[in-house]
């Protein structure tokens, strides 16, 4: 009788109407404990350890001093800074033009180039980067040095130098994510009402005007949402340095960034407490940058009203 | 006929910007295919060839032939290998689509179809999820999933992620448009609250399935950081991470590299070309709304 009572009153407090939230959400409530905030604080202890196969010690501010000192990580932090600044000027502006042109009545045949353009989404960058590691070979036979040759010019050790090295991984970057972002674009072009351009057209603006002052303010919410991911993207750039060189080591560290700087750390010397010290500079710096430019962009101010 | 009169009212000047900006759009696609096209007559070609003179288009047929794919589909050593890294990948794909497209269905329902204190809270949680790079928390996880021994398992490489972020936010973002009268309507006629989780609101929010199972696919076939750190016995790679082990120096394997990539992009195509709507649905559904 106890028994048959009690069981009936859990059935009917997990049925209840109370309860069914938290049973739907509990997987993200176990996962969110278990794969994100213990990484998270583990991460940030770690970072204060020294942590070695005979026994792990705090060391305090250790990691961090040297951290400071370490030219290599600077560089880390140079090429990374520069390849994500890259990525914005480039992946932002062009995309969103060829958006705008899609959008237009005069592209024709719409259907097949942007079936075209989000191919390269669909390759692993394993496959990408390898094609591309190829094509710019430094003998006088890979892709790249072929159409130098064209031009006249010598052959070029294209992944030796730092310059053509970001080149590299600019292009790889560009192949891969213009179309995504095109597409990005595309859709928030969707979404903004055609009668305002019909007004605009009436008040006699120009194309260009009605781009600025019409489109361009109307598509902030995706413009800031493109700036956000891309930040992160290009911070924490490391997969494509990987495959370019084959590996997560580049001529005098010129593919360097800081996941990778991380990763040679952290996987390959086993220096978990130095590596996670790494992480944290990288997510500070992710993190204030993308809450100054939601301030500057205003995102915060309209929660306010 | 009615497109084709509007076109004619703008005159010369809008027919030259249709051809300047289409021949653009070509460009444009040229350059995007390029590579892959270089790689596509490459892989008929010797490996060792990728090896000693690096990646261009040549175009002469006569040094092109089958050997390569012969040699993937003939069934020897390298043959076997790289079929069970495909299906190692095809097993990792559809296993982790199928959890995470649950899971997530049901956390996002947790979080839009009901009003409770901690709701908001919750919500604001899955959000903070997506502010930390996964770079930042992959060697902590590493350790973690050492110490829960489930390196070199399939169950390592998906479990952290099953709980996608931006998946619970899609779904969440399509439930929240969906009429709650009907989970009264379910209520009313004595189904439960699992019941009507399941019988009555999962139908109809099968378009926002469509659109995340793709996605998802994509994601899980391509991934490559996480299962580079988890797996260590060839015999459980998946494809990324099987094809990245061929990159040896000596270059050896390039035979079976360049095919075997090749090959690989083919399933991925297919699903594209047949569900592109939802692809580009599923992918933007976070850009316009913010």
């Amino acid at each position: 009788m106890e028994k048959g009572k009690k069981k009936n009153i859990i059935t009917r407090f997990l049925y209840s109407q109370k309860t069914a939230p938290y049973v739907f959400v509990l997987p993200f409530i176990l996962s969110f404990a278990i794969f994100w905030i213990y990484p998270l604080i583990s991460t940030v202890v770690m970072s204060f350890q020294s942590i070695k196969p005979a026994g792990t010690e705090f060391i305090g501010l250790r990691n961090y001093e040297k951290l400071l000192a370490d030219s290599v990580f600077r560089q880390a932090v140079g090429n990374s800074f520069r390849y994500m600044i890259w990525t914005l000027l480039l992946l932002i502006p062009f995309p969103l033009l060829f958006a705008v042109l899609m959008d237009s009545n005069l592209v024709k045949a719409k259907g097949v180039w942007k079936a075209i353009l989000y191919m390269p989404a669909l390759t692993s960058v394993v496959i990408s980067g390898t094609l591309f590691r190829l094509m710019f070979s430094e003998y006088s036979t890979g892709q790249m040095n072929i159409i130098l040759q064209f031009f006249g010019l010598e052959p070029y050790k294209w992944l030796k130098n730092s310059g053509t090295a970001m080149f590299a991984l600019l292009l790889l970057c560009c192949w891969r994510w213009t179309g995504v972002n095109m597409l990005y674009f595309l859709s928030g072009l969707k979404s903004i009402d055609r009668s305002l351009y019909e007004s605009a057209d009436i008040d006699g603006a120009s194309a260009w005007q009605k781009f600025w002052f019409v489109t361009v303010p109307l598509l902030k919410p995706t413009i800031i949402y493109v700036l956000t991911i891309s930040i992160y993207a290009g911070l924490a750039m490391f997969l494509e340095s990987f495959m370019l060189w084959a590996g997560n080591a580049s001529p005098k560290n010129i593919g360097l960034t800081i996941v990778g700087y991380l990763y040679r750390r952290g996987i390959e010397k086993n220096q978990l407490g130095y590596a996670s010290a790494v992480g944290l500079v990288l997510l500070v710096i992710a993190l204030a940058i993308n809450i100054v430019q939601l301030i500057l962009s205003g995102t915060f101010k309209k929660e306010e009203n | 006929m009615a497109k084709n009169k509007k076109s004619r009212i703008g005159g010369t000047k809008t027919t030259i910007f249709t051809i300047l900006s289409t021949g653009l759009f070509a460009v444009l696609s040229f350059l995007i295919v390029f590579p892959v096209f270089a790689g596509l007559i490459a892989s008929f070609r010797p490996g060792r060839e990728l090896i000693r003179k690096g990646l261009s288009i040549n175009l002469d047929i006569s040094t092109m032939s089958l050997d390569n794919y012969i040699y993937l589909l003939s069934g020897n050593e390298d043959s076997q290998k790289y079929f069970m890294w495909f299906k190692n990948s095809l097993v990792l794909t559809v296993l982790t689509v199928v959890l995470t497209l649950l899971i997530c269905y049901f956390v996002a329902y947790g979080l839009s179809m009901y009003d409770y204190k901690l709701k908001n809270f919750l919500f604001f949680l899955v959000i903070a999820t997506m502010m930390v790079p996964f770079e930042i928390l992959m060697l902590p996880l590493y350790r973690e999933v050492i110490n829960l021994k489930l390196i070199d398992s399939i169950w390592g490489v998906m479990l952290p992620g099953l709980c996608g972020a931006s998946t619970i936010f899609f779904f969440r973002q399509y439930m929240i448009g969906l009429p709650k009268e009907l989970l009264d309507a379910g209520r009313i006629d004595g189904a439960t609250e699992y019941g009507i989780c399941i019988k009555i609101m999962l139908p109809i929010t099968k378009p926002a399935f469509a659109s995340m199972a793709i996605l998802c696919s994509m994601g899980a076939w391509n991934n490559m950081l996480w299962p580079l750190m988890v797996f260590r016995s060839a015999e459980k790679f998946t494809l990324p991470i099987g094809l990245n082990s061929l990159l040896t120096p000596y270059g050896n394997n390039y035979d079976v590299l360049i095919a075997g990539s090749m090959f690989s992009i083919i399933p991925v195509l297919v699903v594209f070309l047949c569900f592109q709507k939802y692809f580009i649905d599923g992918m933007t559904a976070g850009a316009v709304k913010g």
